[in-house]
């Protein structure tokens, strides 16, 4: 392959600007993404009825990275702000976010305590968090795809629809962290299943090229990560209203 | 019998030499330059290149030893060339744990508590140092040494049927890829799960080169040279980067058909994916087909710095982990903004070239002898 071939492959991937999102008035400029990143195919038809029903209980299951440390860490993590922007967006639908969320979790290890999270929060939609300490720890990936379909099918049969939310963007442990394969990974079992996943990671990667936020920063303070999970509650809510409005174009396959 | 051939082939250094910058350039996290690589418009990458290759010239060089000076001669210098492989193996090692240990100590966000996570190893040096040399911890862009390592380890009995009977290794070489996918063996890895490159799928495409070495490829020059086999992996290509636009721009994957995703879904590098096999395949055959050994250009300046670099691969290799190290480390303590990513890939390139060709000219001096003559007194401080 000559270097020739590579440069014109490369001129027709990147020409073209990127197509902004519209975005609610009230979102945070800081927010702004490439539509691409949280648009997606298919449907939640269990949070559609939910909201039908004015009632709308969602179970975040995470690890660390879906907490932030200190007194505020709860009340400003993304589940929370999730919360506080679904309340805005959908007046008169009640909206309970709860969590099961505890640091250095494996996928397959989340999945033991999905039953009991399921039964007591009987959630229309399940948002979960996984796939870095799998990578950390470098899980067998056939290992991560079982723990993976066996928590979606709880999900399901719980009568909850389900979205995989992947690991975070983190330039300063990218030389230790390889994400690569779990990434894939979550990407391929959320199209066989037909969920939606949201792009954690390539959001912040976009944020961090348009020099958004500067996730090399090295700070013990925590308004940046209160500004992050609070951009990625609200697109999360972008996601999650989004894929339960009807069609509009004809959708080509994707059902 | 003679099936080695004695010419170089100069477009396996040209290649292997690419193949080590495209390597070097997607182990710099969060690289820009990286999208040029090849990984990103197809299934396979740079390692398949550098493994067959690799392959290839082992078999060239070790195949001739074998013949001339027997099996004894030519299996102590694998496994004297599997140990400088450890040997540099562990020196990288080193390397990355001093980097490792200074991001540890300077960072600190509590965006990343949980990725910080990743830094406890160095709580526990002893198992992990220890782990390290037994091969089974491999940090992150460190499992191509000891992939080749392995695969050199297991070399000279395979050497040894290639040149017996080279239909037979092949076969056998195919029966343990087979018998690997369909037992799941690999070999166990530190803290938990598998090597990252199975020794036991990517043995194939290392067998298979040093089978083309050892007169292979002259039994496939008609294949190679017919337009219908360069059609279909024409045809190949193009189906492989369809696909993989489609992980850029997710919006493209309603047009691929179900069964076709869950045909080739997930295309599984560990275990060396048929998918990439194949992949690797067209992109050989169609490269051998517009690039005939006697290109004339192949001799010329342009392409001598990839040459250059292909002719040293080892060091060339891991200079490309160490300074894909050093380029992370700047992009994390001076800057990441694109142009700096850009000059940080044209220096590490320009600095793996200028160190092979260091490497060169030593050789040469080296081989040009006589040595210098043992200095007779009267002669000593000569006459300049």
């Amino acid at each position: 392959m000559s270097r020739g071939l590579l440069l014109l492959l490369l001129a027709l991937v990147l020409p073209g600007p990127p197509v902004w999102a519209d975005q609610p008035p009230d979102a945070p400029a800081a927010c702004r993404v490439a539509q691409h990143q949280v648009e997606n195919s298919f449907k939640l038809p269990q949070v559609a009825r939910a909201i039908a029903a004015k009632h709308l209980d969602i179970l975040v299951v995470g690890a660390g990275s879906s907490s932030l440390p200190g007194p505020d860490g709860v009340k400003n993590s993304y589940p929370a702000r999730l919360q506080a922007s679904l309340e805005a967006a959908l007046p008169g639908v009640a909206v309970k976010v709860t969590t099961d969320v505890k640091a250095r979790r494996t996928a397959a290890e989340m999945v033991e305590g999905l039953p009991a999270d399921l039964a007591a929060a009987k959630p229309a939609l399940v948002i979960w968090q996984t796939g870095t300490v799998d990578a950390m720890q470098s899980v067998d990936p056939d290992q991560f795809n079982r723990a993976l379909d066996m928590g979606i099918n709880a999900a399901r049969s719980a009568g909850a629809d389900i979205v995989l939310v992947n690991s975070q963007y983190s330039p300063r442990t990218d030389s230790m962290i390889a994400l690569g394969t779990y990434a894939d990974n979550m990407r391929w079992v959320a199209v066989q299943h037909e969920i939606p996943l949201f792009d954690r990671f390539s959001i912040m990667k976009l944020w961090a090229d348009l020099g958004t936020f500067d996730f090399y920063a090295a700070t013990k303070k925590i308004d940046m990560a209160e500004k992050v999970h609070d951009c990625i509650g609200r697109l999360l809510a972008d996601l999650v209203i989004g894929a339960t409005k009807p069609e509009e174009p004809p959708a080509i396959g994707g059902q | 019998m003679d099936p080695v051939p004695s010419g170089r082939d100069l477009r396996l250094d040209l290649f292997r030499g690419l193949a080590l910058w495209l390597i070097f350039l997607d182990h710099i996290p969060s690289n820009a330059v990286s999208w040029i690589t090849i990984r990103n418009y197809g299934f396979s990458d740079a390692t398949e290149i550098f493994v067959f290759i690799s392959g290839y010239t082992a078999a060239f060089v070790y195949g001739r030893a074998m013949q001339q000076h027997g099996f004894i001669v030519a299996a102590a210098r694998v496994l004297k060339r599997a140990w400088q492989i450890y040997v540099a193996h562990v020196f990288l090692f080193a390397i990355y744990l001093a980097e490792i240990a200074y991001v540890a100590h300077s960072f600190d966000n509590p965006l990343y508590t949980e990725e910080m996570g990743v830094l406890d190893f160095l709580k526990n040096p002893d198992v992990t140092i220890l782990e390290a040399l037994l091969l089974k911890f491999k940090p992150v862009n460190m499992d191509v040494l000891p992939l080749y390592i392995v695969l050199l380890l297991g070399f000279a009995p395979m050497l040894w049927l290639l040149i017996r009977a080279p239909s037979i290794a092949l076969i056998a070489s195919a029966t343990l890829y087979t018998l690997m996918w369909i037992f799941d063996w690999n070999i166990p890895a530190y803290p938990s799960g598998t090597w990252a490159f199975n020794p036991l799928a990517w043995q194939l495409l290392f067998v298979f080169g040093a089978w083309c070495a050892l007169g292979g490829a002259q039994r496939l020059t008609r294949w190679i040279n017919s337009p219908v086999l360069v059609g279909l992996a024409a045809v190949y290509l193009v189906f492989a980067f369809c696909i993989a636009m489609t992980w850029y721009f997710p919006w493209l994957g309603v047009y691929v058909p179900k069964f076709v995703g869950d045909a080739i879904y997930p295309i599984d590098k560990t275990n060396l994916d048929v998918l990439r096999i194949l992949h690797f395949l067209s992109l050989a055959v169609i490269t051998v087909y517009f690039v005939p050994d006697t290109w004339p250009a192949l001799r010329s300046r342009v392409f001598w710095p990839a040459i250059v670099c292909g002719q040293h691969s080892l060091e060339t290799f891991c200079l490309g982990v160490f300074l894909s190290f050093a380029g992370h480390f700047v992009f994390t303590e001076v800057s990441n903004r694109v142009i700096v990513q850009v000059l940080v890939s044209l220096t590490g390139i320009a600095i793996m070239v200028a160190t092979a060709a260091l490497l060169s000219w030593y050789k040469r001096v080296e081989r040009q002898g006589p040595r210098p003559p043992s200095v007779k007194p009267g002669y000593a401080g000569g006459d300049v």
